[in-house]
């Protein structure tokens, strides 16, 4: 069943300005649906929307069901959890979590029961008469989440949740996040700019730039066959090289040097796309002679910052590193090249 | 915090020094005056003076013209303070909401605050002139003839009217500050969380607004107790003597226009303890139960 059906939703605002610009997604019960896109692609606008936060210029936004396009925030069965947590911070940690119950009416049983309940889940019962401000960040995000679980929502919207707290504790939400979702159930929608957390939390991604969709998948299936090259940059790090080229019979021209690929339905000037991490530095074979420049050693892999003509080509590789300004030989396989429209973007 | 030192060890006291000749001069050395002489009774004539001890606030306590305006004094603050507040409140709350033309309408709310009080009061004369006064005008149409300066209550009503009028603005200023430093977040999660406006404003705004409501709650009966004082002299000072006045009003008429030097220092040396005790009260009690973020 579908929980959440956007049909083609346009945003504009009173001076003509356009956020979104037709973005139709469905999100299927039980799933975390990603939008992620960097700053003003219009996802948090779209997270908005479906909160009742902003109205709907055009389209359809139909929960459980029914269109909600007219309804209030508070009448839409939606919980969300916002960047900065927005707790009241005249209340203690169980009247926030109680106040949505509160106000619709629950009894107090029912509801001294699902807090302590959500308390126990994330592990805040001990804070529950202490005030947001006694909190630290992680928190104060846990009883933001615990004010959305309360409310037993039809789907939860999360606006950038883990982008105020720091690098560790964001690794380890990130993963609660995901596993508390999981065990209830619920849809939701996750809006961020990170694309490790968009890969790492969601079922699907939707890649969003400029008011659109960009692609929407699984996310292996966005980092393997991504639609374009906005997609391709955004998506996995370091970005992936996108390369000036041109294709005619089955071989590839960069900076002066060829070889064969298996492309030939195409001929003219492509975009040809590798990522760092599946170029490999070779002692023999076919590929590409680059000039190797700056290196950096991250630990775990090794960056190579090359020159191939005039173009600047990033290596990702844990083996040995070759010497600084030398000449290298780098190689790939034949399906991790991507090739993408030269004007378009599109893959091709 | 980092702390600072000074090369010398004067430097510091030359630096409060300003401040502290000004709080000398102005307030110390009058109020310790007024406390002198409230102990004696002063000869208005040839400067002459014999000591009473605490004859001066026995007679003052005791007069029952004292105990008139002292009551009076209490409605006419508790009055100003509240209505100013409310008032304040309101139209900081609708003109935050206003979407279009906001900073006219924050101009316009604002101006009244930049009149000197006795203009105010001379504004206020005139809205309430017995022959031109549109006020009155107006309450005639509801059957009520208002009598400025001859009626006790009615003159208690203008002069309530135009101090309130007054501080509406400086209210209304410290309010929408209040309201916009509620992080929209917070109004927006208040949104999802309850549906009735009223409700969301009692439960989020309201408490939120406390800090800001107890400054001018503290501000405002200050204001209705002493810095009423002009626009009070522009209503009563051309009225024959059955006109309400505030004790700080009082305190001027018995020195300078009864020339009571000493009756009129033993008034002002109880308003002075009178507001030491608000103070304290209002700071342990009060600041007590406000959250402040």
């Amino acid at each position: 069943m579908t929980t959440l059906r956007i049909k083609d939703v346009f945003k504009r605002y009173p001076n003509g300005a356009e956020a979104v610009k037709g973005v139709s997604v469905d999100v299927e019960d039980g799933e975390l649906v990603v939008f992620v896109g960097p700053s003003g692609c219009g996802k948090s606008t779209m997270l908005r929307m479906v909160a009742g936060l902003e109205s709907v210029t055009e389209g359809e936004i139909e929960l459980a069901g029914r269109v909600v396009n007219d309804l209030e925030p508070a009448e839409r069965n939606i919980a969300m959890v916002f960047q900065n947590y927005a707790l009241y911070p005249h209340m203690s940690v169980r009247k926030n979590l109680a106040y949505g119950l509160k106000n619709r009416g629950t009894p107090q049983a029912e509801i001294d029961r699902k807090v302590d309940e959500a308390a126990k889940l994330l592990q805040i019962g001990e804070f529950l008469d202490r005030k947001p401000s006694q909190l630290s960040g992680g928190q104060r995000q846990r009883v933001a989440m615990g004010r959305a679980i309360v409310r037993d929502p039809a789907i939860f919207l999360f606006d950038e949740p883990l982008s105020n707290l720091d690098a560790k504790l964001r690794n380890q939400m990130r993963l609660e996040i995901k596993k508390l979702q999981r065990s209830l159930g619920t849809a939701a929608i996750y809006v961020t700019h990170d694309q490790v957390e968009a890969m790492t939390l969601a079922d699907r991604i939707v890649v969003l730039n400029n008011g659109l969709i960009e692609q929407v998948g699984k996310p292996h299936e966005v980092y393997s066959q991504p639609a374009s090259t906005f997609v391709a940059s955004f998506i996995g790090a370091p970005p992936m090289n996108l390369l000036d080229a041109t294709l005619s019979d089955g071989r590839i021209e960069i900076g002066g040097q060829s070889f064969a690929v298996q492309q030939t339905q195409k001929a003219g000037p492509i975009k040809l796309g590798l990522r760092p991490e599946r170029l490999q530095v070779a002692s023999g074979g076919e590929g590409f002679r680059v000039e190797v420049g700056v290196l950096e050693d991250l630990g775990a892999t090794r960056l190579i910052h090359a020159r191939l003509g005039d173009q600047d080509l990033t290596i990702a590789q844990d083996s040995e590193l070759p010497e600084p300004s030398s000449e290298a030989l780098i190689t790939f396989r034949h399906d991790d090249a991507h090739f993408f429209d030269a004007s378009s973007g599109r893959r091709i | 915090m980092e702390k600072a030192q000074f090369q010398s060890r004067w430097m510091p006291y030359l630096l409060l020094a300003p401040q502290m000749v000004i709080i000398a001069i102005f307030f110390i050395w009058p109020a310790a005056e007024a406390i002198r002489a409230s102990f004696f009774l002063e000869d208005p004539f040839f400067g002459n003076s014999t000591f009473v001890g605490l004859q001066n606030y026995t007679d003052a306590l005791s007069a029952s013209d004292y105990k008139r305006t002292a009551w009076f004094t209490v409605v006419f603050t508790v009055l100003v303070s509240l209505l100013s507040l409310a008032l304040g409140m309101m139209l900081a709350v609708s003109a935050d909401r206003v979407l279009r033309g906001q900073s006219t309408y924050k101009t316009l709310l604002m101006w009244v605050y930049a009149i000197a009080p006795p203009v105010a009061g001379l504004i206020g004369v005139m809205l309430f002139d017995q022959h031109i006064g549109p006020l009155v005008d107006f309450a005639a149409m509801f059957g009520w003839h208002l009598q400025i300066g001859v009626d006790y209550w009615d003159t208690g009503f203008a002069m309530i009217v135009v101090s309130t009028w007054k501080q509406v603005p400086y209210c209304f200023i410290f309010f929408l500050s209040g309201l916009q430093s509620i992080p929209t977040s917070v109004k927006e999660a208040s949104a999802i969380d309850c549906q009735s406006e009223t409700r969301r404003f009692w439960t989020i705004t309201f408490p939120l607004l406390a800090p800001t409501t107890f400054f001018l709650l503290i501000l405002n009966i200050t204001y209705a107790m002493f810095e009423t004082f002009g626009t009070i002299d522009q209503i009563v000072k051309d009225q024959p003597g059955n006109s309400p006045v505030t004790l700080v009003y009082k305190v001027f008429r018995d020195g300078f226009r009864g020339n009571d030097i000493g009756g009129s220092s033993a008034q002002s040396v109880i308003l002075m303890i009178f507001v030491l005790l608000l103070t304290i009260v209002q700071f342990r009690l009060i600041e007590r139960r406000i959250h402040y973020t």
